[in-house]
């Protein structure tokens, strides 16, 4: 099983509380897991990668193993403490995201 | 009609205020969708218990928020209700999401670029939908309008989203460009006479009039002086900031425009200036009384560098004569040492038999007025900034 931790906006869209846990097929990939994401919680997608071009959203990061994985390639393997479940996969919203802009 | 229930988006969620006819005791509900920004909230005429919900973030994109009990319980248009997951059968959940600009050769238009501002071009791009405007007739269809600027309709309660790309398509859009908050379109007006007219208002492109339903648009800016424009009365370019119709006399359209407050008496073909004795003729907001459709409320800002009241005071100014003389409406509202501003989607007047007048401000409080703006109350003092206020008269 995969552990997903999600940012506090995430959960509370996804109704769920602490961190998520699935199933993914391998090879456990970062897009087999944003997949198997969007898949279980279907109100997600759009809100991590665009619709259409499945790009991470500019203002999100994911990191595992205290590696930052955000610009990897969606086919990138992650890393086997992940796979095993001992260490969680990390979706992260930037410090410095976010709109400032007057109305 | 016996209890109002005044709508409110703000910087971190969305809040239900609540009366009776007189409304003089309040409830408070909320916040709802606690730290997302809610740009707007708005009830169908129809089933007033439907109300639409734009929820957004910097960070995590666009999700629209649906309510069929009166703002009690929400849910994501084509979720079911308390599940967070649906059968296969069921519509796929998440795509109530997803706005995406018609591109296709069909119905679609090519997506192009706008100006940005510095001049360049810039490519469009979807942020998030400022405006929800609910069908005066059909509970199910709902228009959105988005930034970067364009209409969305959803004819299945919000669950799918389709741009009507003849406006995005317009041919002027290298000439539209953003306004401070982003190149949006922030008013939707929907002709209680002729279900085929729609106007529209976009920062900074100006208004746009539809007479086919939404299929072909026209700008609609004859009149309007904008100096920081090469041409000051171009085509297009200007940032209106919004617009308002009386339902009873839809041909008559009030603006408020970056400067200057505008009056058309042919749905925008023609447009004269009526500020007349306003003390800076700077502002956002602008609402017409439910009973009286000559009968006006602004709120003017300092200036377009100083996004407060004007003297430190907060004053609403009511024309009973369709514009040029105003009067200042203070009582109620403090008179020193305030400088809060009042977004453009943040007034809105109910239908009670005393018209009531809302508005919002960036500082958090929302004001009343049960009795046309004569005097005011607040309703609450501290949410976080307002970004909209609509209202509902429910029986």
């Amino acid at each position: 099983m995969i552990t997903v931790v999600l940012p506090p906006h995430l959960r509370s869209l996804a109704h769920v509380q602490g961190d998520v846990t699935l199933e993914v097929a391998r090879p456990v990939t970062l897009e087999a897991v944003l997949d198997t994401l969007e898949e279980r919680y279907p109100m997600l997608r759009g809100t991590i990668r665009d619709h259409v071009t499945k790009q991470r959203r500019p203002f999100l990061r994911f990191f595992a193993c205290e590696q930052d994985l955000s610009h990897e390639a969606p086919d990138l393997p992650l890393p086997d403490a992940v796979v095993s479940g001992r260490e969680p996969f990390f979706i992260i919203g930037a410090i410095a995201g976010g709109s400032g802009r007057e109305v | 009609m016996s209890k109002v229930r005044v709508l409110v988006g703000t910087r971190k969620g969305a809040f239900i205020l609540s009366a009776d006819g007189k409304r003089e005791k309040w409830d408070v509900s909320g916040p709802h969708f606690s730290g997302w920004e809610i740009y707007h909230l708005k009830g169908s005429p129809v089933d007033p218990n439907r109300i639409f919900a734009s929820q957004s973030s910097g960070w995590f994109g666009q999700i629209i928020q649906r309510s069929d009990d009166g703002g009690k319980t929400w849910f994501q248009p084509g979720t079911p209700k308390g599940e967070t997951s649906s059968p296969e059968d069921r519509m796929p959940k998440g795509e109530s999401n997803k706005f995406v600009y018609d591109t296709s050769a069909s119905s679609g238009k090519p997506l192009t670029t706008h100006q940005w501002y510095d001049g360049t071009q810039h490519p469009w791009e979807f942020k998030r939908v400022w405006h929800v405007e609910p069908s005066l007739t059909d509970p199910d269809l709902i228009y959105a309008g988005v930034e970067d600027a364009a209409i969305f309709r959803s004819q299945d309660g919000g669950m799918n989203w389709h741009e009507l790309a003849g406006l995005r398509g317009h041919g002027t859009g290298p000439k539209w460009q953003p306004g401070a908050g982003g190149m949006c379109l922030h008013t939707i007006l929907l002709d209680p006479s002729n279900p085929a007219r729609m106007v529209i208002a976009i920062s900074a492109a100006g208004a746009f009039r539809t007479d086919d339903g939404g299929n072909s648009w026209k700008p609609i800016n004859r009149g309007l002086r904008s100096q920081f424009i090469p041409d000051p009365v171009a085509e297009v370019g200007h940032c209106v900031h919004h617009v308002a119709m009386h339902p009873s006399r839809p041909s008559v359209l009030f603006m408020q425009k970056h400067w200057d407050v505008m009056r058309s008496d042919d749905a925008g073909e023609q447009w004269k200036e009526v500020s007349g004795n306003l003390p800076t003729d700077f502002g956002f907001v602008i609402d017409v009384h439910a009973h009286q459709p000559e009968t006006v409320y602004v709120i003017p800002i300092k200036s377009d560098s100083e996004h407060f009241v004007h003297d430190g005071k907060l004053r609403v100014y009511r024309s009973r004569t369709g514009g040029n003389e105003w009067e200042p409406l203070t009582k109620g509202l403090p008179q020193a040492n305030c400088y809060v501003n009042v977004l453009r989607d943040a007034m809105a007047v109910d239908s009670m038999d005393q018209c009531g007048i809302y508005f919002g401000t960036t500082g958090g409080q929302v004001y009343g007025s049960a009795d046309g703006g004569d005097s005011w109350f607040p309703i609450v003092r501290d949410l976080p900034a307002v970004l909209s206020v609509e209202v509902q008269s429910l029986p």
